[in-house]
């Protein structure tokens, strides 16, 4: 079986299987554990007793989603070196310091503040709770420093050199760690993740005020949520904006995929909406297109020239169609969050917030739409860099293992099977946690502990 | 340039100091998923599974460190080994998966699979590490920078034994791990279970130390030959040492001792692993000089370490004292 299967594509498709399962719980936790700093900061400044029942509620929900962004993300960092090898030979002394420093800022901060953020508030006190709380969520944004910085070197390389072994190394590490698409990638990602968390926050919320528009908890978290979105949203868009200018700049290529440019226009190139890009004619089929916006907006003027598909060789091609789809998959979710922030800014100032049945059905609708869009932009970059592991310089056929077909066939299985069973249990245990009404007196995840050792243990522990 | 020369070396050191917090920290806590099936009370396994919830987590944080510290501090290692462990590393990737969600989805259900799976998915991790193991010592077919062996190369007998005897041994940790942490009855099972599994464990040492130097003449050389002999011979009698103070501890029905006089049983066993495979990372092909990163890459990533390390130990200390102890702490041993 599999004998005749390419073992590249096959651990190219484990790659973007496994990381597209485990990216969906960190893009979760970055933003949920700031939002449960704010939601402790407030309790700790105001007294107000809805902020701790908010914050025991979403700590329940982020214990769960953290520990599969554990699992999950175990998986990756051993899988360069199973199935990419030759990459982690070459890339290992640029990429694997940056991944390092991953794990000793961030991870080790994360995991070591964690048992204290989810059981400890009775044993440690307010004031060194918060701290751990803090920690935790300073941590989740650590790591998406050093893994973004770690990506983004592999889009857009600068200061490295190559040793007589053929491998990358560090010429300047503020040049490694710095390189010119990181700040804009680390920017959009967080904000994904920061609206990411509050799309669904939001969604939960009008799941419980379509109930009953009085829950108390169901108004604060939708009301925070929605403020989170009106602000967030257009900053993002503007954010996506800056992020392709600088793609554009030093990853023209992936533009002409986004874009669909076959073609070379001398005179300006149009804005194609929508089309079936065809990578075998070099065409895009059934183009819908608005003549010349493509350089206005790419170029800032409607008659620059914008290079094509054309001026560069086919064995360099990204695979138009994915690149083309996914990106227009993430700009109409982020045109969709856009309106959802802006409706519901319209009913705040309405003032039926709580009360537009509307709204609360469109922020329930709306609940999957940062994982989408995040999924997408993710699928976007990742795809438009082919056929490149470190851009332009290392190709992806050279940095896989020297692994026989059969061998990568049957993990990948392997990984669909696990990750569907483990994960899809996970999420229904998330949807039940979300779809129980936050009340008053909500209880930590330690409460459902029994209690340690010898103590007494109130059988709490099977309570949902 | 003597220093260039000392920094793999200061390298090899960090990453065998990484992997052995790993085998410290995660040992019990897989053990604890090793002896799961053992204790089918409901209420045992709650506190079984609660002296280990809160630090879980930062446990195997050790684990990516050490995958991660490898690949970038000796990156032709990483990219040698992991293809060449390439089933048992998946396996153990799985196994992790299926027990760590259990820590919270047990609480999500009545229904008993995630205690299956805690149980699974330790003993399959565990295995998993152990054959790893073997089939590091055992050699590996490496031609020029790649892998250059079969999928399967990494089971034989050898193999097979390693992985048993880290079975054993994780299983034993779990056991005075749960002497040191509960009370009552479910104190005493483990005082049993620690009594059988110490003299296992006592064979598997055996067992794999018969072993070894019949892999590859330099261990025999290594550990036999004149004046190595002197550098070596302590550490059985080290090992000799420890097991009595161990029995005896056992036998006296301390709380503390049995956990870190184990953990000092793993560590000789580990210095022993060390004096077999030194200074190669991939034994008798690749040395620590050869696989190392370049020089840039090692000390910047050494200052990292000297500052976090220490960092890091303490916080995690802090967050063990937090969940300190039985319900009476005068009973600790210092």
């Amino acid at each position: 079986m599999f004998e005749g299967w390419d073992a590249v594509i096959l651990a190219r498709a484990q790659f973007a299987f496994t990381m597209s399962f485990h990216i969906v719980f960190p893009a979760f936790s970055i933003g949920l554990a700031s939002y449960l700093a704010v939601l402790e900061a407030l309790w700790l400044w105001t007294g107000r007793e809805v902020f701790i029942s908010l914050f025991n509620y979403w700590l329940k929900i982020f214990a769960v989603a953290f520990g599969m962004g554990v699992v999950s993300g175990i998986v990756m960092s051993y899988q360069f070196g199973t199935n990419w090898s030759a990459f982690s030979d070459k890339a290992g002394p640029v990429i694997g310091p940056l991944m390092a420093y991953e794990v000793l800022t961030a991870f080790f901060l994360e995991a070591g503040f964690l048992g204290v953020m989810l059981f400890g508030l009775e044993r440690v006190g307010h004031r060194l709770h918060f701290i751990a709380t803090l920690m935790v969520a300073i941590g989740t944004l650590i790591s998406a420093f050093w893994i973004l910085s770690a990506n983004s070197w592999m889009q857009t390389p600068t200061g490295y050199a190559v040793n007589a072994s053929g491998q990358f190394i560090a010429a300047d590490w503020l040049k490694v760690i710095f390189n010119p698409s990181f700040p804009y990638r680390l920017v959009h990602m967080v904000l994904a993740a920061y609206l990411t968390t509050a799309l669904v926050v939001g969604a939960v919320g009008a799941f419980h005020l379509l109930r009953d528009i009085h829950l108390a908890g169901a108004r604060v978290m939708f009301s925070m949520a929605m403020w989170m979105a009106t602000l967030v949203a257009p900053v993002q868009i503007l954010a996506g904006d800056q992020h392709g200018l600088n793609t554009l700049e030093h990853q023209p290529v992936k533009i002409m995929a986004m874009e669909g440019h076959f073609q070379s226009h001398k005179d300006g190139a149009p804005l194609i909406l929508f089309g079936l890009p065809n990578q075998a004619a070099g065409k895009v089929d059934y183009a819908l297109e608005v003549p010349k916006l493509g350089s206005l907006i790419l170029k800032h003027s409607p008659d620059a020239p914008l290079a094509g598909l054309d001026t560069v060789p086919r064995e360099n091609w990204p695979p138009v169609p994915i690149t083309f789809w996914s990106f227009r998959i993430m700009v109409g979710m982020g045109v969709l969050m856009l309106g959802l922030g802006l409706f519901s800014l319209w009913t705040r100032w309405r003032g039926t917030l709580y009360e537009s049945r509307l709204l609360h059905v469109f922020a329930l609708a709306m609940a999957p739409s940062g994982f989408i869009a995040v999924l997408a932009g993710w699928i976007t970059t990742e795809t438009g860099r082919q056929p490149f592991t470190v851009y332009g310089l290392l190709r992806t056929v050279d940095s896989a293992s020297p692994l026989a077909p059969p061998a990568v066939a049957s993990s990948l299985t392997a990984f669909v099977i696990v990750y569907f069973t483990v994960f899809a249990a996970g999420v229904i245990y998330l949807l039940r946690l979300m779809a129980s009404p936050p009340h008053r007196g909500e209880e930590g995840p330690s409460s459902e502990v029994p209690a340690r050792a010898a103590g007494i243990t109130p059988a709490a522990g099977v309570a949902r | 340039m003597s220093f260039a020369i000392d920094l793999p070396t200061i390298w090899a050191f960090i990453i065998a100091f990484a992997v052995f917090v790993y085998v410290v920290m995660d040992g019990f806590d897989l053990g604890l998923g090793i002896l799961f099936p053992l204790f089918p009370k409901k209420e045992d396994r709650d506190v079984i599974m609660n002296s280990v919830a809160p630090v879980w987590d930062g446990n195997e944080t050790w684990l990516v460190l050490g995958g991660g510290g490898l690949m970038a501090a000796f990156p032709l290692a990483y990219a040698v080994l992991m293809p060449a462990l390439y089933t048992p590393m998946i396996a153990m990737l799985l196994g992790l998966v299926f027990r760590g969600v259990a820590f919270e989805f047990r609480w999500r259900t009545q229904s008993k699979r995630w205690d299956v799976a805690f149980a699974g998915g330790s003993l399959l991790a565990t295995l998993a590490q152990g054959i790893a193991l073997g089939a590091i010592l055992q050699g590996i077919h490496v031609e020029g920078r790649h892998y250059a062996g079969g999928w399967w190369d990494w089971l034989t007998p050898f193999s097979v034994l390693t992985g048993v005897s880290l079975v054993i041994g994780y299983a034993l940790l779990g056991a005075t791990w749960l002497v040191m942490k509960t009370e009552g009855e479910l104190r005493d099972k483990a005082y049993g279970l620690s009594w059988a599994l110490l003299c296992a464990m006592l064979g598997a040492i055996g067992a794999v130390s018969i072993a070894t130097p019949f892999l590859h003449v330099q261990y025999t050389h290594r550990w036999f030959a004149w004046p190595n002999i002197i550098l070596t011979a302590p550490v059985p009698v080290a090992v000799a040492a420890v097991t009595v103070l161990l029995l005896r501890s056992l036998a006296k029905k301390y709380d503390y001792q049995p956990f870190f006089l184990s953990l000092a049983l793993f560590a000789l066993s580990y210095a022993g692993l060390g004096i077999s495979m030194y200074p190669y990372i991939v034994p008798q092909s690749i040395t620590i000089w050869q696989a190392a990163s370049p020089e840039n890459s090692q000390i910047f990533m050494l200052f990292g370490v000297a500052v976090l390390i220490p960092l890091i130990l303490g916080y995690t200390a802090w967050a063990y004292w937090v969940f300190r102890g039985k319900v009476r702490p005068e009973s600790g041993y210092h």
